[in-house]
């Protein structure tokens, strides 16, 4: 790369539209379109025995009533299982519309369509369905008891068991000098982005087409899905992800009912329909995570070297399977983080239960994982006396033993092997930050205030990146301007930014030339979308290769002009230069146009490009055999494998013990997600998982009550951590480039919300004296804690454990 | 998440608003702030026939502030109340209290007397309508009427009040000479409902010994509720005297609910830390204001 751009902390170009009002998100598009409202099940399990709609036929503005009954074709069959896995070996997914027997609170039964949304709520009320209650399963514990069944025709309400290991792990422990077993329960969470899913869909009836706006994290296979489900050809299907109010991972399931059923109401009215997810919809039709019971046995020797390792989780996938098994799949591969484990065994059950469907969100499984590691050195730490970073430090996978083979299998099928890293470095970074070593004193200073003071670490190892592929186009016009795309859709992350960034570095002009288009399918037609911290990587890299191709035509096409060899050439602020020689240079604006030779003269430019313009070597046809018209290039790249990032974050909390509130005095964060295309967008994500972390960490659960209610469904209960409960955070970069891309990218978008609630919990523990084996927890859970027999533990101080390096 | 049907006035004058009222008997709802009302009609909780907008009756928006106490208007905004230094000055809870009222944005629409009409027990100004012995100005067909706090909150969202009527004012008296006050509350996260709060009013007597010593509670009752914790701490100097023992009185004497937020002893915690500690601030200012 020659320009500054790249690695420059660019300010996010997207910024001042979205904060302006001037953002299209998508009820904004559609003013005069149809409104949907949904009847969705008030029970969590329940067989729907008649739907009678009479009293809502006379409200004044209805236009549709469709049940299960109104499904044709491959939309009266169920969702598809999206990924597919030989060990999900129950998978069931629900119908756009409950065919039979609900599954949880908020599965849509009845869908109405009337001039608004307003007058379709009022229609959707009348409507009267009598139902069957069924007995209910909450909770991965009732679920493994299996006393009641979710589905039918699985007893076990197992879905799958995900079963990964490295060696035999049982003799492993058994030649253990220690060992130790314990159990315990991570709460659920939601991605909860500010805008909530939404659809708008028109439909030409002279052309037979159908244009869709989805709020979704993957535009081309919300496409291909619709093209499937209503039976239409894929050229007659475009679909669009406006700008996305985030999305953190719950706009990349897909389709949602919701996404099939808007396009087909409009094709059946011949008239614009639109649903705007409303927040109560969202907290119980979309989806969830976090969910697990994790029972772990960890062998070590008298250091405190881990010698064999063995988790056993139980993992709440809600009523139906869409997503697979990525979210245990990445606890039970992720769940190590940078430690050297000779022999380890993953075992994840993932069972249903009659509640929102569990798939990715930001972290995926992995904040569960780490906190099942982290919680284990700590516990080994505490067994042996030594110091908690200590135990770390003797556990950690060395610079040199990369690339590091687990012998697992990853989310993405390929082998987890991690590429790079220097996690020896990063510790130490993180305790300097966080003055590890002085903490003895801050803690003496708090006591003397009356206040309990505790501090905790957690690092990880994060896949970033997966494949298959993505795609770039990229493309010069004869004004110069250049003009970016990429299939993968974007939510608020910057994308407009460092795309911009990497074509302009790569073509060499100036940043404010270049356009950005994401997850627009008219624009381009092959991506798979925005998840597992990839868009830069994977994304970001086929930007440069295509800008590449583009500067690579380029320079050919102004050799000629300027009669010189392509490889003295350079490009600098627009400007296709003869490097060493001032003067002999052409515009890349004027490439672009004589790139494409023209028979007519539309305006000044295009003059230079026709027949007449100019003598033309005779003895060749005006565009060569094999090239094209026009200044554009489309690559794509597809990884090998994923790239690991890492980090570890530190947390000092204080406690006061006549209200046991608990305050966040310091966040401290070491991150490496390699080659950092711009600094401030990367901290900008890590501040933003950091709140998620915390939010995960001490503020948000989903309140299920046993008969399947979520009784928190509103943000008034659902306690998302407002600006003031985010502390700051102090953040150190460290970069290990990745050697599987030629940018050295890896991820970062997920990061900093993975190890939230394990370094809290640590802290929190040190502070308190009392095991934590649960999370999230609240003042009033803290309270009861410290008044019961949970465990005491201490902590060594760096000091007591004689082993410092 | 949109509100079922329901007609709209927007009257020019408390009588134009009772006639309203009156006519359309008991489905219409007054609208002020709305910063209660409009959520319970979203989500349709609450199906009113007509909202009777009292934003365009003159002369509602007004703080008059005397030496015997202030009287707050119908049409006041949380934020206007905060800024109000003459208000302070009589009654210091005032501009105490309603800065733990949620946001700034809620607190530019909401009115105080709406959220005292609304008697939602979590609420801070019914909390602090209580402690200063305060009372309410409704206007009916039949004229108007002052009621006490006490005979005004009869449960969870019930007042007294029935059938056609317009609350036109609060009145919150003076702070007693020699007397201090105080309000904390704990929230999970900043500007959300108390999970507990108290506000204190602590009076001395010529020798700076604590003369009493009451509290009232938010989110610990179904009503708002005033504690005379004076036993506990009466004729103690002022300096020296036993706030935590007072805070144990208190403790004693609440009977909360839990919920998803707060057990029922953790808010008895919370009842015991506040109270000692907001007694301690007031007994404070209340000591600088007998010098």
């Amino acid at each position: 790369m020659t320009t500054k751009l790249f690695g420059e902390p660019v300010r996010r170009r997207e910024d001042a539209r979205l904060i302006i009002g001037q953002g299209r998100y998508l009820d904004d598009i559609g003013s005069g379109a149809y409104e949907a409202a949904f009847v969705r099940s008030p029970y969590a399990h329940a067989r729907v025995l008649d739907i009678d709609v009479s009293a809502a036929m006379d409200v004044e503005g209805l236009l549709a009533i469709y049940t299960y009954e109104d499904l044709t074709g491959p939309l009266a069959e169920p969702l598809p299982v999206l990924i597919p896995h030989p060990q999900l070996t129950s998978p069931r997914t629900g119908y756009p519309l409950v065919k039979d027997v609900a599954q949880h609170v908020g599965e849509p039964i009845v869908m109405v369509v009337a001039t608004d949304r307003y007058i379709a709520e009022d229609a959707a009320g009348l409507i009267e369905i009598s139902y069957e209650e069924l007995p209910v399963v909450v909770g991965v514990d009732a679920a493994e008891a299996a006393e009641h069944t979710v589905h039918d025709d699985v007893p076990d309400n197992v879905a799958a068991r995900h079963h990964q290991e490295t060696g035999d792990v049982e003799a492993a422990l058994a030649a253990s000098a220690h060992t130790l077993s314990f159990t315990q329960y991570f709460e659920r969470s939601a991605s909860m982005p500010m805008e909530g899913k939404g659809v708008h869909a028109r439909w030409d009836d002279a052309d037979s087409s159908l244009r869709v706006y989805s709020s979704t994290q993957a535009s081309t296979s919300v496409r291909a899905a619709i093209a499937a489900k209503l039976e239409l050809s894929m050229e007659k299907v475009e679909v669009i992800a406006p700008d996305v109010g985030g999305g953190f991972g719950v706009k990349i399931v897909h389709p949602w009912p919701e996404e099939l059923l808007v396009p087909m109401a409009a094709r059946l009215l011949g008239h614009e329909v639109k649903w705007t997810e409303d927040r109560r919809e969202h907290f119980i039709s979309s989806a969830h995570e976090r969910q697990q019971r994790q029972e772990i046995t960890v062998g070590y020797d008298d250091d405190g070297r881990i010698t064999a390792l063995d988790v056993l989780v139980w993992h709440d996938n809600g009523a139906y399977t869409p997503y697979g098994i990525i979210v245990p799949i990445n606890t039970a591969t992720q769940l190590c983080g940078p430690y050297d484990i000779p022999v380890y065994r993953a075992r994840v059950n993932s069972v249903y239960t009659n509640t929102v469907i569990v798939t990715p969100y930001r972290g995926a499984g992995r904040p569960q994982g780490t906190f099942a590691m982290e919680r284990t050195m700590d516990r080994i730490a505490q067994e042996r006396g030594i110091d908690r970073a200590l135990v770390r430090e003797r556990n950690l996978i060395q610079p040199d033993q990369f690339p590091y083979d687990w012998g697992l299998t990853f989310q993405d099928g390929r082998p987890l092997i991690y590429d790079s890293g220097d996690y020896p470095a990063m510790m130490a970074k993180l305790k300097v930050l966080v003055d590890w070593d002085g903490f003895a004193e801050r803690r003496a200073a708090a006591e003397a205030r009356g206040k309990l003071l505790g501090i905790g670490m957690a690092p990880y190892v994060e896949g970033t990146g997966p494949g298959p592929y993505e795609g770039a186009h990229v493309q010069v016009l004869g004004s110069g301007k250049v003009l970016v795309s990429t299939g993968l859709t974007s939510q608020g992350q910057g994308h407009e930014t460092v795309f911009a960034q990497l074509a302009a570095a790569e073509l060499g002009v100036p940043l404010e030339d270049v356009e950005v288009t994401t997850g627009d399918t008219r624009r381009f037609g092959y991506a798979v979308g925005t998840f597992a911290s990839r868009a830069a990587v994977v994304s970001g890299n086929a930007v440069a290769l295509a800008a590449r191709g583009v500067k690579e035509k380029a320079l050919r096409i102004a050799a000629e002009v300027l009669e010189a060899d392509p490889a003295d050439l350079e490009i600098d602020e627009g400007l296709v230069q003869v490097k060493g020689t001032p003067g002999a240079s052409i515009p890349l604006r004027t490439v672009a146009v004589l790139s494409n030779p023209l028979r007519y003269a539309f305006d000044e430019a295009a003059r230079q490009a026709t027949q007449f313009s100019g003598p033309g070597d005779d003895s060749k046809p005006p565009v060569a055999v094999g090239d094209a018209p026009g200044l554009e290039h489309t690559d794509y790249y597809s990884p090998l494998r994923s790239t690991f990032a890492s980090g570890a974050h530190a947390v000092v909390v204080e406690i006061d013990p006549a209200t046991w509130e608990i305050a966040i005095e310091q966040y401290a964060v070491v991150h490496d997600c390699g080659t950092i295309i711009n600094p401030m967008i990367v901290e900008g994500q890590v501040h933003g998982g950091v709140a998620q972390g915390v939010g995960g960490a001490l503020y948000e659960r989903m309140a299920y009550d046993r008969d399947g209610q979520l009784t928190n469904a509103s943000f008034m209960d659902f306690l998302m951590p407002y600006a003031s409960e985010v502390p700051d955070v102090d953040i150190d970069h460290q970069s290990t480039p990745s050697p599987l891309n030629e940018l050295g990218i890896k991820g970062a978008g997920e990061a900093g919300v993975i190890p939230g609630s394990a370094a809290i919990a640590s802290a929190i523990e040190d502070a308190v004296g009392r095991r934590i084996a649960a999370m999230p927890i609240s003042p009033t859970e803290l309270y009861d804690l410290v008044r019961s027999d949970a465990e005491r533990v201490t902590n060594s101080s760096p000091h007591d454990s004689g082993a410092m390096a | 998440m949109k509100p079922a049907p329901f007609g709209y006035a927007d009257p020019t004058s408390v009588d134009e608003a009772l006639d309203v009222l009156t006519a359309e008997g008991e489905g219409a709802k007054v609208l002020a702030g709305g910063q209660s009302l409009l959520p319970l009609l979203s989500m349709r909780l609450a199906a009113p026939t007509t909202l009777v907008d009292i934003n365009r009756v003159p002369g509602l928006d007004q703080i008059s502030v005397g030496r015997d106490g202030v009287r707050v208007g119908a049409l006041v905004r949380h934020a206007q109340l905060l800024a109000s230094t003459e208000a302070a000055g009589v009654q210091p809870l005032l501009c105490r209290a309603t800065a733990n009222v949620a946001h700034p944005a809620i607190r530019n629409r909401g009115t105080t007397v709406g959220s005292i009409a609304h008697a939602d027990p979590s609420g801070e100004m019914t909390a602090v309508l209580a402690l200063t012995d305060g009372s309410v100005t409704v206007a009916t067909p039949d004229g108007r009427e002052t009621i006490g706090w006490g005979d005004f909150f009869l449960g969870p969202l019930e007042t007294s009040v029935h059938g056609p009527a317009v609350v036109l004012d609060v009145f919150f008296p003076a702070l007693p000479e020699r007397s201090g006050t105080a309000f904390a509350e704990i929230s999970r996260r900043k500007g959300d409902y108390a999970v507990c709060g108290a506000g204190v009013v602590v009076t001395l007597d010529a020798d700076r010994r604590v003369s009493s010593a009451r509290a009232a509670y938010l989110s610990v009752g179904l009503v708002p509720e005033v504690h005379d914790l004076t036993d506990a701490v009466v004729g103690q100097p002022v300096d020296s005297a036993d706030w935590a023992a007072a805070g144990e009185l208190a403790r004693g004497k609440v009977d909360p609910d839990g919920d998803l937020h707060a057990s029922a002893d953790y808010r008895r915690l919370l009842v015991a830390t506040l109270t000692a500690r907001t007694l301690a601030d007031a007994g404070a200012e209340a000591a600088r204001r007998t010098a």
